[in-house]
């Protein structure tokens, strides 16, 4: 019954999901104010979004479990659109997202994911470890020798603590001892209450302060239409990576409208555009969270901590975050990628190793994605086009030949299927048995349309043979060969 | 013509099996065993909560879980083949011959639906393996089984005692009249002693309907008598099913929608809950 069911996605693991909620709101504030300094923008954009997408998502989404929040793949694409137009822009350009991904649930864009590859897939979450790396540099270059060491510390402390014990959360542990460090000792580093305002009160309601024109419109939809690419990708990816690891089935349409929700939302509270977190739902899920619940905690509990702690939280060191995001890009990226790299088909690792570096390369991720789509699909092509053999026998008196064709024919093998033909031969007749074979496109069409009439030209009569029933829907709509006027088309030599 | 028997961890299992055996050897069936595995993923069993993200995190983890599901699920397949071993023998002890035994996971609900449709009835118990958990509810399951099922379905009673008499609450609806069809087509309480009871007020009508349906089951070889009692439908039921000393309450279940069950309940549930006596629902 529905309400069972619901029952179980909220008060199915209450222990677990508050526990796990808890551990992710922690994680969740260095990540979220790190990202907003990724777009350029202050670390209270990225700390609202958080809350609100959280919050949101555990009523809205599709995938009971997952953490969404201000997420650094979304951050990298609006870098342009707030230096160059401010935060006002990234706002609308955030509720707009969060329309296209309604509509894009709607419509079940979920679907036309499945054109995307493992491969691209691995190369995206490489693509974004590397690009959260590289937003650390600033942070690590012209400062002051003692933030070195304590980035250092940083790690031993993340790493280290959890082989002793993993009843706290190591990256708030790291935190909170670098922070008394920093104070005690009143070091020379900068702290997050440099970088720009931390929130003081809970998120209002507000209409972004824009014009509502065609040319804001300009500007904001070559962000948003990346942005609500990026945003279901990463959401969808994680929600099948949150589906394995419990074993469980999601709702991928309800997920992709539940992102567009939470986005428009948050573009109206002051937030930045988000979605799912891989690494956020991952820790959720080892942390014993499985329900709605512990989203709903997570999103809960940051904006009450940050509010509550501002002043600690303005106190953060630096090099104590980019601790935590140097972490957060270690687990990001697939190290058996580069295992792999070695033992999987040479086609695949070039399109993961193409989507790295388009990525890199223009820091956009949809565009990435995209060249990793298109080349997956070139391989695919030329790989099912080698699954294709023309086969012939003569008759006794040599006069007539019988060519047996098997395979995928489209316009990846046409040529070899023209080549495959032995037009110099006089022979009374031809016959070609297609029983075996499909005949995909209009390339394929034309192939075998200039193949017939070419033997006729020769004046040997040709029968086609066996045409299954899709290749002869196409050869029927589109075929010419069998009109009376067929000669007319074929192009003089 | 087949009865499936669906049986679980819960103390009922062993009434469930008893109450197969009596329907099949008065039919002349066959018994299949169905034992559902339920998936319960909202249980997380990971601790580690050091929120630290370890390279390639996400695969470490699943492996990690999948083995602990692993060993859990082994567990729950060798307890299943013992329960159906258990079950088979039972029935073969009482002279049943051909007994099928099936062991799947996921809904039960699900699985009842795919399987019933070589069956004549279905046989669950009464509280499921989830009702020590949720014990105010039904087995949680019972109600979707009812709802979801073609075929009618038994509720065997905590523990069986053989059926000599039975009581049959008629309300004039249609699920009622599936009842009378499936007694009439099967003959499964032939010979036996009955009681037909109409709860309410009945028009001119519905006292007719009432005295045709005790025609055509007595002209179907029921030996049965009829009456119309006043008051609230569940309580007057069950003490009817005490004053009548009835071994099974025969009923349509539920008429109404699900919307109006939630909001106005459902006297079927009601009668489940409050029923001393093992039940035959049809919808």
């Amino acid at each position: 019954m529905l309400t069972a069911h619901w029952r179980t996605e909220w008060f199915g693991n209450i222990r677990g999901d508050v526990l796990a909620g808890l551990v992710v709101a922690l994680a969740l504030i260095p990540e979220a104010i790190a990202f907003s300094l990724i777009a350029g923008v202050d670390p209270k954009v990225g700390l609202y979004a958080s809350f609100s997408i959280a919050v949101i998502i555990a009523f809205a989404g599709g995938r009971p479990g997952m953490i969404s929040a201000a997420t650094g793949a979304m951050a990298l694409l609006v870098v342009d659109l707030v230096r160059d137009h401010g935060l006002e822009y990234l706002l609308a350009a955030t509720i707009l997202t969060g329309i296209f991904q309604v509509v894009a649930g709607f419509v079940g864009l979920a679907r036309v994911m499945r054109f995307v590859s493992t491969s691209v897939m691995t190369g995206f979450v490489n693509a974004l470890a590397i690009l959260i790396f590289l937003a650390q540099v600033p942070e690590l270059t012209g400062v002051s020798w003692i933030t070195y060491p304590m980035v250092a510390a940083g790690l031993l402390i993340i790493y280290g603590l959890p082989r002793l014990t993993t009843a706290v959360p190591s990256p708030l542990v790291s935190i909170v001892l670098l922070t008394i460090v920093t104070m005690a000792f009143g070091l020379d580093v900068r702290t997050v209450g440099d970088m720009g305002a931390l929130p003081s009160s809970i998120p209002t309601f507000l209409l972004p302060d824009i014009p509502l024109n065609l040319e804001t419109l300009n500007i904001i939809l070559p962000y948003a239409i990346p942005l609500a690419i990026v945003g279901l990708l990463e959401s969808l990816m994680t929600a099948s990576i949150v589906d394995d690891l419990t074993d469980t089935r999601s709702n991928k349409h309800r997920e992709s409208t539940g992102q567009g929700v939470a986005n428009i939302a948050t573009g109206f509270l002051g937030g930045m555009a988000g979605c799912a977190m891989i690494g956020q739902s991952v820790i959720n899920v080892k942390s014993g969270g499985r329900g709605r619940l512990s989203t709903l905690v997570a999103g809960v509990v940051l904006l009450v901590l940050v509010v509550g702690l501002g002043d600690i939280v303005g106190k953060m060191p630096m090099p104590a975050l980019v601790a935590v995001m140097i972490m957060v890009s270690i687990g990001t990226f697939s190290w058996k990628s580069l295992d792999n790299l070695r033992t999987h088909p040479r086609t695949s690792s070039v399109v993961m190793l193409s989507t790295v570096a388009v990525v890199v390369a223009t820091h956009n991720l949809a565009l990435g994605v995209l060249v990793g789509v298109l080349l997956s699909g070139i391989f695919f092509a030329w790989k099912i086009g080698q699954i294709f053999a023309v086969n012939s026998s003569i008759s006794d008196d040599g006069r007539v030949r019988t060519y047996v064709v098997t395979g995928q024919v489209f316009y990846a093998s046409a040529e070899a299927f023209i080549n495959a033909f032995d037009f110099d031969e006089a022979l009374d007749r031809v016959f070609i048995d297609v029983g075996n074979a499909h005949f995909w496109d209009i390339s394929a069409v034309a192939a075998l349309d200039k193949v017939v009439l070419k033997f006729r030209r020769d004046a040997t009569d040709v029968e086609l043979i066996g045409m299954n029933a899709a290749s002869s829907t196409i050869v029927d709509r589109l075929g010419i060969h069998d009109k009376i006027d067929a000669m007319d088309y074929v192009p003089g030599h | 013509m087949r009865v499936l028997a669906c049986i679980d961890r819960s103390r009922h299992a062993t009434s469930v099996c008893d109450h197969a055996l009596w329907s099949a050897q008065r039919l002349h069936a066959s018994v299949e065993l169905l034992h559902v595995i339920e998936r319960l993923p909202e249980v997380a069993p990971s601790t580690d909560r050091s929120g630290r993200l370890g390279v390639d995190s996400g695969e470490s983890l699943l492996r990690e879980l999948a083995s602990i599901d692993e060993q859990r699920n082994r567990l729950a397949h060798q307890s299943g083949h013992l329960l159906l071993d258990d079950a088979a023998n039972r029935l073969r002890s009482h002279g049943l011959e051909e007994i099928t035994q099936r062991l799947v996971q996921g809904e039960l609900v699900d699985h009842v639906r795919d399987h019933e449709r070589e069956a004549a009835l279905v046989v669950v118990g009464k509280h499921g393996e989830a009702a020590n958990r949720a014990t105010a509810h039904l087995g949680r399951n019972l109600e979707r089984v009812i709802r979801a099922s073609y075929r009618p379905v038994m509720i065997a009673a905590e523990s069986y005692r053989p059926i000599r008499r039975f009581l049959f609450a008629y309300d004039g609806g249609k699920s009622a009249a599936a009842a009378i069809g499936f007694l009439i087509e099967t003959g499964l309480l032939n010979g036996l002693e009955g009681h037909i009871l109409l709860v309410g007020q009945p028009s001119d009508a519905e006292q007719t309907h009432l005295a045709d349906a005790t025609w055509r089951l007595r002209a179907a070889g029921l030996s049965i008598t009829d009456s119309v009692r006043s008051g609230e439908p569940s309580r007057v039921v069950v003490d009817a099913v005490d004053s009548e000393g009835a071994d099974l309450l025969v009923m349509g279940a539920y008429g109404h929608s699900r919307i109006r069950t939630a909001i106005i309940g459902s006297t079927t549930t009601e009668l489940i809950q409050a029923s001393p006596a093992s039940m035959l629902v049809c919808r």
